[in-house]
C-alpha cells in the first residue's frame, strides 16, 4: 500500500471488480487469479470473450497464461526491469498519453531519466523475456486502452515490493489509464477483510481512516472520543515485533484470528520468539499452530455466527449476518475484546455490532461516514461514501488524486536479496493453490477441499527432476540458509528450469522454514516470500517389504 | 422443520462474494451463491461452496483454554478473562504499555478490527498493532 500511497495519495484498488469487463486490455502481473481470486478471474474471461486483450506476466505458467494474447515468464524478482522495459518502448513509440501526463501528474522527467537506462536489450537480458515479447506487451497495454492492471502478492512480497507497486502506478499513469472505467491499478487483496483491517487502523501508524497517530489534531480527536490519552509514537509492525520478542522488549502478544506460526517468514526464528513471551493470547476458531503454543486460547465465533461488515478488495463494505448460534461457548471477537477491555478497567459496553459501526462512521467520516447498516443492505457501498445521500465510489481518482497530482517515481531495478548460488542453486517461490486458503486452518478440515489436495508438494521442472533422479511423488528435502523441510515432488513444466514452487497451506510442509525474516521491503516491511535460494536433495524412498 | 436463508459474505479471499447460508432447524446445512450480488452474480468457487464445512467442523474450539503445568485445561469465560486481564495489567505495570503487541486480523469484521486497535491504543496504551496484509 505504501507504493500506491506514494503515487496517488491513497492505497486501494482504484477500480471495481465488475469494471474489469469494460477493459480493452487486462495486464496481470504477480497474480495467479484463477487460483486465488476465482470470481475475479471470471470477469477476466468474460472481458476476453468480449474481445479484450490479455497480457500475463508470471515467473510460473499459470492457467491464465494459456489464454493470454501475450504471456511472458520473467525471472523471479525482475518486475521493475520488466515494467521499465515496457515503459521505455511505450515512450519511444509515442504511445504514452501526453495530455494526461501534463495535466494530472508530476515527476515525469524523473521517470524518463530512469527509463533511458532500460532499452529493450537490457530489459530483456535482466528479465529473460525476449525483445519481441517486450514490444508486444508494451503495444498491447498502450494501444488497446483502457487497460486494467491487476496484481497481487507476486508484486508485493519482495524486498522491492514498494518499488514494484510504484512501477505499476507509473505504467498506468503513463498511458492515462487512471480514473477511467476499465482501467486503473488494482491490487487484489488476499484475505477477505484486509482492506477493512487497514481502513479500521489495524496498523501501527494510523487510526481508523488512515489518520496518522503522529498528527496532534487527529490524536486530540480520538483522545476526546475515547476518553483516554493516546500514544503519539508509531508502534511496531509485525516484522519488527519478532526481533522485539527475541530481545525481550515485547512481553505479551494478543493474536486475534491469525496463525503467524505458519504465515510469517522464518519459522525457526518465530518459534523462538513466541517461546520468549511472558504471555501469548490467541483468539481463534481452531487450535491452530500458533494457538497450540499459547498461554490462553479464546474460542471465537465464525462468519455465520455473528453480525458485522467486511470491506472487500474493491472497497465495498458488505454486511455479514448471524445465521446460527455460535458453537459451544464461542463468542464473537467483538464480544471477547469488550469483555477483556472491561476487565482491564476500560468499560466497553456495546449492545451490537451495529453500535460499533456507528462509532466507526463518526471516527472515519470521509470514507465510512455515509454508510449505515440499513443503507448497506445486500449490495454494500464502496468508499469513499462521506454522506448518507452519497451512492459510493466505484472508480477512484476520476478528477484529481488525493495528493493532488499523481506522482511518477523513477525506480531502478534491484536484484532480490537472495539469489541462487553454488551452495543453494535453486530459486524458490511460494503461493496458493485453488482449493486451499492461507494457512489451511479453514480449508484443510473440509473433506471436499481436502480431497482436491490433501498434502503439500513442491513443483519442479522435468529437466531438474531428471538431473536429481526424482520421480513424481518422491520425497525431496529442501534446505535454505534458515532451515529445511521435506515435500513430495510434483513434476511440471509450469515452473521454469532452476525454479521451485511451494504452496503455503500445509503445516506439515511449512514453507516458512525456508523463507527469510531478514529480507523485507524497507518501507512496507513485507517479507520476501517470493524469492529464496534453496538446495534440493532426493530422499531415499522407504520401500515396503 | 424450519428452513431459512441468511444473506452474508464469503470469508475466504478478498473478492467478497455474496453467499446465502442455508439454516435448517438452527443448523447450518449449506452455502449457496447469492444470485443478484454485484460481485459474484450467482457464482462461487469451490472454497465458497464449502464454508459450512469449517463452521461445523468438530475441531472448532468450544471453550476457553488456559495452559497450566504445560497442558491446556478447559475453563469458563469469567476465569479466562480474569487471568488474561490480570497478567496483561501486570506486564503493563512492570514493563510499560509498549511491551504488549496486538495482531489484528484480515479475517475479522470491520467492527472487530476497530475494537481491537482501540483496545491496543486506548486500553493498553500502545500503537503496537498490526495485521498480516504484509504476509
Amino acid at each position: 500500500m505504501a507504493g500506491l500511497a506514494a503515487a496517488f495519495g491513497s492505497g486501494a484498488m482504484t477500480n471495481s471488480i465488475a469494471d474489469i469487463e469494460k477493459a480493452g486490455c487486462i495486464f496481470i502481473i504477480g497474480s495467479n487469479t484463477t487460483a486465488c481470486h476465482p470470481l475475479i478471474s471470471r470477469r477476466i474471461y468474460r472481458a476476453k470473450e468480449r474481445g479484450a486483450k490479455l497480457i500475463v506476466a508470471d515467473p510460473r505458467g499459470i492457467q491464465l497464461s494459456r489464454f493470454a494474447d501475450v504471456s511472458v515468464h520473467h525471472r523471479l524478482g525482475t518486475d521493475v526491469a520488466l515494467l521499465n522495459g515496457m515503459m521505455h518502448i511505450i515512450v519511444k513509440e509515442g504511445w504514452h498519453d501526453a495530455d494526461f501526463i501534463s495535466q494530472r501528474t508530476e515527476g515525469f522527467d524523473e521517470l524518463s531519466q530512469v527509463l533511458d537506462r532500460y532499452p529493450p536489450n537490457r530489459a530483456s537480458s535482466l528479465t529473460g523475456v525476449s525483445v519481441g515479447q517486450l514490444k508486444e506487451m508494451a503495444r498491447h497495454y498502450a494501444t488497446y486502452g483502457p487497460a486494467a492492471l491487476l496484481y497481487a502478492m507476486g508484486i508485493t512480497q519482495h524486498t522491492t515490493g514498494v518499488d514494484n507497486v510504484k512501477s505499476c502506478c507509473n505504467l498506468a499513469m503513463l498511458c492515462g489509464n487512471m480514473g477511467v472505467a476499465g482501467g486503473g491499478v488494482n491490487p487484489l487483496r488476499g484475505q477477505n477483510n484486509v482492506q477493512g483491517a487497514c481502513d479500521m487502523g489495524g496498523l501501527p501508524n494510523v487510526f481508523p481512516g488512515y489518520q496518522p497517530v503522529t498528527d496532534p489534531e487527529v490524536r486530540a480527536k480520538f483522545s476526546a472520543a475515547w476518553k483516554k490519552e493516546l500514544p503519539a509514537v508509531p508502534g511496531l509492525t509485525i516484522t519488527d515485533m519478532v526481533p522485539a520478542m527475541l530481545e525481550g522488549c515485547l512481553k505479551a502478544l494478543y493474536v486475534i484470528g491469525e496463525n503467524p506460526k505458519l504465515s510469517d517468514p522464518d519459522w525457526n526464528h518465530l518459534h523462538h520468539a513466541l517461546k520468549n513471551l511472558d504471555l501469548l493470547v490467541v483468539q481463534e476458531l481452531f487450535l491452530s499452530e500458533t494457538a497450540q503454543v499459547a498461554d490462553v486460547v479464546f474460542p471465537a465465533a465464525s462468519v455465520a455466527e455473528k453480525d458485522g461488515t467486511f470491506t472487500n478488495t474493491e472497497r465495498r463494505c458488505l454486511r455479514i449476518r448471524k445465521a446460527i448460534e455460535p458453537v459451544g461457548d464461542a463468542l464473537a471477537d467483538w464480544q471477547i475484546i469488550s469483555r477483556l477491555s472491561s476487565a482491564m478497567g476500560y468499560p466497553m459496553e456495546y449492545g451490537s455490532a451495529e453500535e460499533i459501526f456507528e462509532e466507526i462512521r463518526q471516527m472515519a467520516p470521509k470514507s465510512y461516514g455515509g454508510m449505515t447498516y440499513e443503507r448497506l443492505g445486500i449490495d454494500g457501498l464502496q468508499w469513499p461514501c462521506p454522506s448518507t445521500d452519497h451512492s459510493g465510489t466505484p472508480i477512484l481518482h476520476t478528477q484529481t488524486f488525493p495528493r493532488g497530482k499523481g506522482k511518477f517515481h523513477g525506480v531502478d531495478y534491484q536484484a532480490p536479496a537472495e539469489l541462487p548460488d553454488e551452495e543453494y542453486p535453486y530459486a524458490l517461490t511460494t503461493g496458493r493453490m485453488f482449493a486451499h486458503y492461507h494457512t489451511g486452518t479453514m480449508t484443510r478440515i473440509s473433506e471436499k477441499l481436502d480431497n482436491e489436495q490433501p498434502t503439500g508438494y513442491v513443483s519442479i521442472h522435468p529437466e531438474d527432476a531428471a538431473r536429481l533422479d526424482v520421480a513424481a511423488g518422491d520425497p525431496v528435502r529442501l534446505s535454505s540458509r534458515r532451515g529445511e523441510m521435506e515435500a513430495p515432488a510434483r513434476i511440471t513444466r509450469s515452473v521454469p528450469i532452476g525454479t521451485l514452487f511451494l504452496p503455503i497451506h500445509f503445516g506439515e510442509n511449512p514453507t516458512n522454514v525456508l523463507t527469510s525474516a531478514e529480507t523485507f521491503d524497507p518501507l512496507a516491511k513485507i517479507p520476501e516470500f517470493k524469492v529464496a535460494a534453496v538446495r534440493v536433495e532426493k530422499l531415499p524412498v522407504e520401500k515396503e517389504l | 422443520m424450519e428452513c431459512k436463508f441468511v444473506p452474508s459474505v464469503c470469508s475466504y479471499c478478498g473478492v467478497g462474494c455474496g453467499v446465502l447460508f442455508k439454516v435448517v432447524d438452527g443448523k447450518l446445512t449449506g452455502t449457496l451463491p447469492l444470485k443478484t450480488h454485484p460481485v459474484n452474480e450467482g457464482r462461487l468457487c469451490v472454497k465458497g461452496w464449502n464454508i459450512h464445512d469449517f463452521v461445523n467442523s468438530y475441531l472448532r474450539l468450544k471453550s476457553p483454554l488456559i495452559r497450566a503445568f504445560g497442558r491446556f485445561i478447559k475453563t469458563d469465560w469469567e476465569e479466562a478473562i480474569k487471568i488474561t486481564s490480570d497478567r496483561l495489567k501486570d506486564i503493563v505495570r512492570q514493563h510499560g504499555p509498549d511491551s504488549v503487541g496486538v495482531l489484528v486480523s484480515a479475517k475479522m469484521s470491520n467492527e472487530e478490527n476497530y475494537l481491537a486497535q482501540k483496545f491496543a491504543r486506548a486500553v493498553i496504551g500502545t500503537n503496537n498493532v498490526d495485521h498480516c496484509a504484509r504476509l
